[in-house]
């Protein structure tokens, strides 16, 4: 236990050194400025809008507005937990700082699941933070409320987890600029998942939200995402409700336990996968 | 007591490239190794074996009785790479007790002092590492090396990027840790401070070992000089037992004679005889 804290307590200091936590921070006071001028504004001309018949403007303002506030805590959660995991085994070792730790008693499976941890430390509260601030934001601007308040928030964080155990997988085998390259890659595959999902919707196209179905549980972060936004709109229903389960950046999809049980699964198996390339790898 | 490192039949592949070929070797109890040999001779891939960071393709080497790579193997031995960086942000007194926690030792805070001072660096204890001389770094590595008292001591090119002076540091404190009873493989290309500090040399040419003894047995007999009052004088094929009458005949002949001296072939020379004038 103590070397686990040891490691993931180094595996911040060095991040902190980095100077990641202050990108981040910039990206995160940027985006809430942004986001609170944009919801003041959204919310200043919805009480001047005609709705089309059954649609809530309100309702559809805020839950589209934290929607988008949604994607954008799971993108900058991804953005943080990729930097924080990229060069974890290649990218040290390329920089000999991986050598002397991985001599020690340690064992390598030990100091994945340590810089695994030290990740989540961060990550999660991060996305929780930032979460309930963008929530706060929407709520004091337009007086809405998602229906679900904290498994959203707890989903979100699970999604960046998930991407934060692909980054350490990526790191086993490629060169951090590599790994970095891929992993984005992945996110915007589940992003596209998403949005092929709203356009099989759209065509009612079965192939379409099928493939986007397998698509989004193969990067299991995306169906995350997808039933976190379900979640803040579950008791909507009408036009409003069709039209928001269209979502943002993809549409929203029940994943129900099934999902949280594979998100571990896949967790496991992610984790086994990196161990295991990290004891055969010669360093 | 098992051998400090034994390591018997290893093989190394790196794809289609032979790094090691069969090389067998012994580091016994508080015995110095030198390990020589051209650049691309499978040294650093011999010492990356012993200490965990590269698997064999075949063969066996063991630390202190441990498969090497096991942990009870890796909490018995200090590890320095040729080429190593440690966090530029950490002082020297952090690095040594980051290196603490991850080996389990519980020397604290004199463990750091003491090794501080062992390798010249007691004024540097908060110095970060940025802030130091590779030189500095180097001596550093050492010591980081030495935590939590191993009883092998596996040093690639530790003197590289030192100057004379602190080279002399790192040899007396070579044999002060021999003294203590430390088992050290000592990778260098340093020909003079391997022949200075070690017990055995052995050398290393295409992955196979191809010479491996005392110094002194390696070296071979180059005759015997005498120094008369006509000058220097050699005699190639005498040996050290033909000098007292060399001197005698001499003395008959009515020459002074003011010194013998029995000629061998140092090491350096051993080593290019071995290598064949490779260098990589």
């Amino acid at each position: 236990m103590t070397a686990v804290l040891t490691i993931a307590g180094y595996g911040l200091r060095e991040a902190l050194r980095r100077k990641v936590f202050v990108v981040v921070c910039v990206l995160t006071a940027a985006f809430l400025a942004l986001y609170w001028l944009g919801a003041r504004y959204a919310f200043h001309h919805v009480e001047g809008v005609v709705p089309p018949a059954g649609v809530d403007a309100r309702t559809f303002a805020g839950a589209f507005l934290f929607g988008m506030a949604m994607f954008a805590t799971l993108f900058l959660g991804v953005v943080l937990a990729i930097f924080l995991t990229l060069g974890t085994v290649r990218g040290d070792a390329e920089r000999n700082l991986l050598q002397p730790l991985v001599v020690r008693p340690i064992g390598r499976a030990t100091l994945l699941v340590a810089r695994f941890l030290g990740a989540a430390a961060v990550c999660v509260p991060y996305v929780l933070i930032l979460y309930f601030a963008g929530m706060l934001l929407t709520g004091l601007e337009g007086s809405w409320w998602p229906d679900r308040i904290v498994t959203p928030g707890l989903e979100l964080a699970a999604g960046v987890l998930v991407v934060a155990a692909l980054s350490l997988l990526g790191s086993v085998f490629l060169s951090s600029i590599a790994n970095g390259i891929a992993v984005f890659m992945v996110f915007g595959a589940g992003l596209v998942a998403g949005l092929l999902g709203n356009i099989g919707h759209v065509l009612n196209s079965s192939g379409l939200i099928h493939a986007a179905k397998i698509a989004a549980w193969a990067i299991p972060f995306e169906a995350l995402y997808q039933d976190a936004l379900r979640a803040i709109t579950e008791k909507t229903s009408g036009l409003t409700g069709f039209l928001l389960r269209l979502g943002p950046f993809g549409g929203a999809e029940q994943g129900g336990i099934g999902l949280r049980l594979w998100v571990v699964a896949y967790l496991v198996i992610v984790g086994a996968i990196a161990i295991a390339g990290f004891a055969r790898r010669d360093l | 007591m098992p051998a400090a490192l034994a390591v018997s039949g290893l093989v190394k592949r790196y794809g289609a490239v032979d790094a090691l070929v069969g090389v067998d070797l012994e580091v016994r109890e508080s015995e110095l190794v030198g390990l020589l040999g051209p650049n691309g001779a499978g040294k650093s891939t011999l010492v990356k074996i012993a200490c965990g960071l590269v698997r064999p393709t075949s063969g066996r080497a063991e630390v202190c009785g441990a498969r090497a790579g096991a942990r009870e193997a890796r909490a018995a031995m200090g590890y320095l790479a040729e080429l190593f960086r440690f966090p530029g942000w950490m002082t020297a007194d952090e690095l040594l007790e980051l290196h603490q926690r991850l080996a389990g030792s519980r020397g604290g805070e004199r463990e750091r002092i003491e090794l501080l001072e062992l390798v010249g660096l007691e004024e540097a204890r908060k110095r970060a590492v940025e802030a130091m001389s590779k030189g500095m770094q180097q001596r550093l590595g050492i010591a980081q090396a030495l935590v939590g008292s191993p009883r092998l001591l596996l040093l690639d090119e530790p003197t590289s990027a030192l100057d004379p002076v602190g080279r002399r540091t790192v040899r007396k404190l070579l044999e002060e840790l021999q003294r203590r009873g430390v088992s050290v493989l000592l990778n260098s290309h340093l020909l003079s401070e391997i022949e200075l500090v070690c017990d055995r040399v052995v050398i290393l040419l295409g992955g196979r070992v191809v010479s491996a003894g005392t110094p002194a047995e390696l070296s071979r007999p180059r005759g015997v000089e005498i120094e008369t009052s006509q000058g220097k004088r050699t005699y190639p094929q005498a040996g050290r037992e033909d000098v007292p009458k060399l001197i005698a005949d001499l003395v008959r002949d009515g020459q002074d004679v003011y010194g013998a001296r029995v000629l061998t072939s140092t090491l350096e020379e051993v080593y290019v005889e071995a290598v064949g004038g490779e260098t990589s």
